[in-house]
């Protein structure tokens, strides 16, 4: 739109025609205060507190409601002004409590930093305040009513971000009220963005109400550990007996790939991390068959030689290796390179949630195909076959709505069972559960296969679209990809999404956790940079995936197994027997099923007490950032590289440190004590990367950059914070055609908005929604 | 997830009202630009029927606008002359905002407390009268007024009261 010139505070400034003359006000700098009105969301006007003069205008004006005008001549802070916000917030306060002192948003609070900035110390009421109690709505969401200033940010957030509506306005005048769904309690998602979003301390949660303050707590942005999409969340960490203990999961630094985003899982469930049943001894079974805590060096000199055995008395073929979908894209590369290199095994696999492999092989020599989330945000229309992006990839979710209600996308929904999405979509047809193939084949113009009407128009109105942004769950796999792929192909600037359920599903592929691929979906026989770096000592033939690795055991062909953070035996249901002669070595945090089979179990760190990077199910390549501590375990990273290196193998060649960096890594004790970690900060605040130690994941991630394809993306913005999208169907890749006829090997995890695979058996509080939850819908259902 | 509760919820086409009710309201939400403006009328008409706005009510409504059953109840709170617990047959409304309280309302109001043994918004134990002090009802030329259900007495006295009161109650026994 035309810009439009104005004058504020003497300034002349422009704005495209149509903003809204607070945020005009906001891009020069001007800040004028409000409380209800929220970027993003319907307008309220409701606070008063962004009064502001414009001339010819008889009274004061709203600046979050008024859009700009030509010639018009604004003030935004004179005595008039600061008066009536002064009144505006006597009038907010005429009820609200004096507790800022044990409130949680103390020192964060809105609130708290208006009345400060405009003085409104007294008050004209003498009236005894209305007090209420406080009252809880479910097992996160709590409401402390006399807190509340009406600015319905929260009632706003729940019906138009997250369509849920859970939350009304009842009542009138002084006796105004905000109200859940069920009378007293609330049946929603427990996304806690009402909490995020409530500029004072009315909703709070229970993980964090009355803990501590905020100030208490170091606050870091990494990435959420639970479902494939990966949001940014802050974690308030604080110093406890044993470690950094985390107190808090929120989105104040909507800096990330999720803006203001995040579901309960994100929110909620780091509280595995804080369990009482965390191993923190590593353990070996003793010849009577029970388990004994044994010192690190111990532990790992028993592994290290078992591998060791095996490797040279039956050959590396003996050995299996099983990766995880929640370690870091530098463990899981490293754990193959230490499988294929030191090993001399290809029998590596995960847990595969979605067939990767399939379209990354459909996208063989395209560029730019894979979408970034954010497009599911921006993109003019979107496809959606399959999944429950509400229940399985909240930020999706969040983002396709966002996407509707900012832009008027066009989303055309085809699945088996009647979604909550449809109610953005455009078109929505439910195809038979068995049916997706068939689909992807009708969509590519398949007149055989028996689609009615509306799917028919459903696929012309798809004709008409270019920009088209296709998103597909582990429904449609191989042949069913390449089809649709092949459909995306007839229209102009398709791109794609295939959707996998947890935090690094993405990365575990793209690392080659698979029996058949190295890193970056390079076929394991053919010659590549790779092959070319580890030496070819590493095998040609394919490996045993992940079934094939227990049936090898069950014929006493698997001389020992590496569990890294899986629980194979728990989803696979393995009966005990089938392991008796195999060496188990497995990292965890729990003692899973697998662990109670395990010869020696090793106590790990999670994704919040680590440091490198994860891939999101779309491709987007983040940061993750060490925020708690826990005494006893290690990370995945280290626990790999002093097995190798206790088997004799050298370090320098599996992991690149040390090179080109020197630092003086200073005394323990003494005038230059700290010295090193001095140093380690002014890196850090350079953007530097120390990369002393062979437990720096940072070296990794310069191999992984060096040498997977599609892993060539901008450090230094992957170091500030932005995520760096990677498309490993780019150039450089050999063959994958070949491989059309591999098995999948895929088990979908079937998570819940309210479930997260083994990790989220651990999270008590996810437990308690979950229960919460299924008992509101069992009473629905009566 | 349930975001509108099944029980409350019931089968489209079966209707908790009256056919005429029923009938008048299939109309109704086909007279405004959006289906919700309606809300406010039915509410009314419901009550007029039902007695108050019952939680059957609110759900039909609900369904009838498509709408959640918390939406029914953000507007429903907000009017005084709406309730959703059931009251006396005979609805005393006294007012007492400024004319009428020059006039007497306040006396009134309290010589209504005195002879019918029960306070704001409370029903006799006969389930014949309730009692309400309400504002303003638009009646200040004739002040002090009583509204009984859709119907205004004015220029009242205590006495005058006593009768009209008097009248009700034989009424109800008819
Ligand atoms: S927790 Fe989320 S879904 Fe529930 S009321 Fe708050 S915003 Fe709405
Ligand atoms: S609870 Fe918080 S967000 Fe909701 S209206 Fe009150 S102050 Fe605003
Ligand atoms: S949407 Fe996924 S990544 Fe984001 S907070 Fe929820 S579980 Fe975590
Ligand atoms: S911000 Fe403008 S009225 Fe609240
Ligand atoms: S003041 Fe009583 S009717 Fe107006």
């Amino acid at each position: 739109m035309a810009d439009v010139t104005l004058t504020v505070d003497g300034k002349t400034i422009t704005a495209p025609a149509g903003t809204l003359l607070l945020e005009a006000c906001r891009k020069v700098g001007i800040e004028i205060p409000a409380f209800c009105y929220y970027p993003g969301l319907s307008l309220q006007a409701a606070c008063r507190m962004c009064l502001v003069r414009i001339e010819k205008m008889p009274k004061l004006q709203t600046a979050c409601t008024t859009p700009v005008a030509e010639g018009m001549i604004v003030s935004t802070e004179t005595d008039e002004i600061k008066q009536a916000r002064k009144a505006m917030l006597e009038l907010v306060l005429a009820n609200h409590p004096l507790d800022c002192p044990v409130c949680d948003a103390g020192g964060e609070c809105e609130l708290q930093d208006m009345t400060f900035k405009y003085g409104a110390g007294g008050s004209q009421f003498v009236e005894i305040k209305n007090h209420r109690e406080e009252q809880q709505w479910s097992p996160v969401v709590f409401f402390d009513r006399p807190r509340c200033i009406l600015c319905y940010r929260c009632v706003r957030v729940c019906n138009e971000g997250m369509d849920v509506a859970a939350l009304g306005i009842q009542q009138r005048n002084v006796g105004s009220v905000i109200a859940p769904n069920d009378i007293t309690s609330l049946d929603c998602e427990q996304c806690g963005m009402c909490i995020d979003i409530c500029p004072v301390g009315a909703l709070t949660s229970d993980t964090y109400r009355y803990k501590t303050r905020p100030w208490e707590m170091t606050h870091v942005g990494t990435i959420c550990t639970h479902c494939g999409d990966g949001c940014k969340t802050t974690l308030g960490v604080r110093r406890s007996d044993d470690g950094m203990q985390i107190v808090r999961g929120d989105n104040r630094d909507k800096s990330g790939l999720n803006g203001e985003f995040l579901c309960v899982k994100g929110r909620y469930a780091f509280d595995f991390a804080n369990s009482s049943e965390r191993l923190t001894q590593p353990l070996v079974r003793q010849p009577n068959g029970e388990f004994a805590t044994v010192s690190w060096e111990d532990a790992i000199k028993v592994v290290a030689k078992r591998f060791r055995a095996a490797r040279d008395e039956r050959g590396g073929r003996s050995i299996g290796v099983i990766g995880s979908t929640r370690i870091t894209n530098e463990e899981a590369y490293l754990l193959q390179k230490i499988a294929r290199s030191a090993f001399g095994t290809n029998n590596i696999d995960h847990h595969r949630t979605t067939d990767y492999v399939g379209i990354v092989r459909a996208l063989d020599g395209q560029k730019n195909r894979f979408a970034s989330i954010a497009d599911a945000g921006s993109a003019p229309a979107i496809l959606i076959l399959g999944n429950d992006p509400t229940e399985q990839h909240p930020l999706l979710a969040w983002n396709v709505r966002t996407n509707v209600r900012h832009n008027g996308a066009r989303i055309y929904l085809a699945n088996h069972r009647k979604i909550k999405l449809h109610r953005q979509a455009k078109s929505f047809i439910q195809i038979p559960a068995d049916g997706y193939e068939a689909f992807a084949h009708f969509l590519g113009g398949d007149e055989a296969s028996s689609f009615g009407a509306d799917a028919i128009a459903l696929r012309d109105s798809l004709r008409q679209e270019q920009n088209l942004l296709i998103v597909f769950g582990s429904e449609l796999r191989g042949t069913a990809i390449s089809a649709l792929v092949k459909f995306g192909f007839s229209l102009p600037d398709t791109k794609f999404a295939c959707l996998g359920d947890y935090v690094n599903s993405r990365g575990a592929a793209d690392m080659g956790l698979y029996p058949d691929l190295l890193p970056g979906y390079q076929p394991i026989h053919g010659n590549s940079a790779i092959r070319a770096e580890y030496g070819d000592g590493i095998p040609r033939e394919s490996g045993l995936d992940l079934a094939q690795m227990f049936e090898a055991a069950a014929r006493n062909e698997l001389a020992a197994l590496y569990v890294v953070g899986d629980d194979p035996v728990e989803r696979l249901g393995i009966a005990e027997e089938t392991l008796h002669n195999t060496f188990l070595v497995v990292q965890d945090m729990f003692m899973t099923a697998t662990a109670k089979l395990a010869d020696v179990v090793l106590p790990t760190a999670n994704l919040y007490e680590k440091s490198g990077t994860v891939t999101n199910t779309f491709g987007d390549l983040q940061l993750v950032k060490k925020a708690a501590d826990r005494a006893g375990v290690r990370t995945d990273l280290e626990l790999i590289v002093r097995i190798a290196d206790t088997m004799g193998e050298d370090v320098h060649t599996l992991v690149p440190f040390g090179k080109g960096v020197r630092a003086d890594m200073g005394q323990s004790r003494g005038a230059q004590s700290g010295e090193a970690d001095r140093h380690g900060i002014w890196l850090a605040a350079h953007n530097l990367e120390p990369k002393l130690s062979p437990f720096d994941p940072n070296a990794l991630l310069d191999e992984i950059q060096r040498l997977v394809p599609g892993y060539d993306f901008d450090r230094l913005d992957l170091l500030g914070g932005t995520s760096q999208q990677v498309q490993p169907a780019g150039d450089g890749l050999i063959g994958i055609s070949q491989l059309a006829d591999r098995p999948d090997g895929i088990l979908p995890s079937g998570d819940t908005l309210f479930t997260s695979g083994t990790l989220g058996h651990y999270s008590e509080k996810l437990n308690e929604v979950e229960v919460f939850q299924t008992k509101k819908s069992m009473v629905a259902a009566d | 997830m349930s975001l509108t509760k099944i029980s409350e919820n019931p089968k489209p086409g079966s209707t908790i009202f009256s056919p005429e009710l029923a009938a008048r309201f299939d109309k109704l939400v086909t007279l405004y630009p959006v289906r919700r403006s309606a809300l406010i009328p039915m509410l009314l008409y419901a009550q007029d029927e039902i007695g108050y706005v019952s939680d059957a009510a609110i759900a039909e409504i609900a369904q009838r606008l498509d709408l959640t059953v918390l939406d029914v109840r953000n507007v429903l709170s907000y009017y005084s002359m709406l309730r959703t617990n059931p009251i006396g047959k005979y609805n005393v409304q006294v007012c007492t905002n400024i004319s009428c309280m020059v006039r007497g309302g306040q006396e009134l109001f309290q010589h209504c407390k005195k002879r019918l043994g029960i306070g704001h918004k409370q029903t006799t134990s006969d389930g014949i009268f309730s009692l309400e002090e309400v504002e303003c009802i638009g009646a200040c030329s004739w002040a002090p007024a009583v509204q009984v259900n859709y119907d205004f007495h004015e220029n009242l006295t205590p006495e005058a009261m006593d009768a009209l009161l008097d009248e009700y109650r034989s009424k109800a026994g008819q």
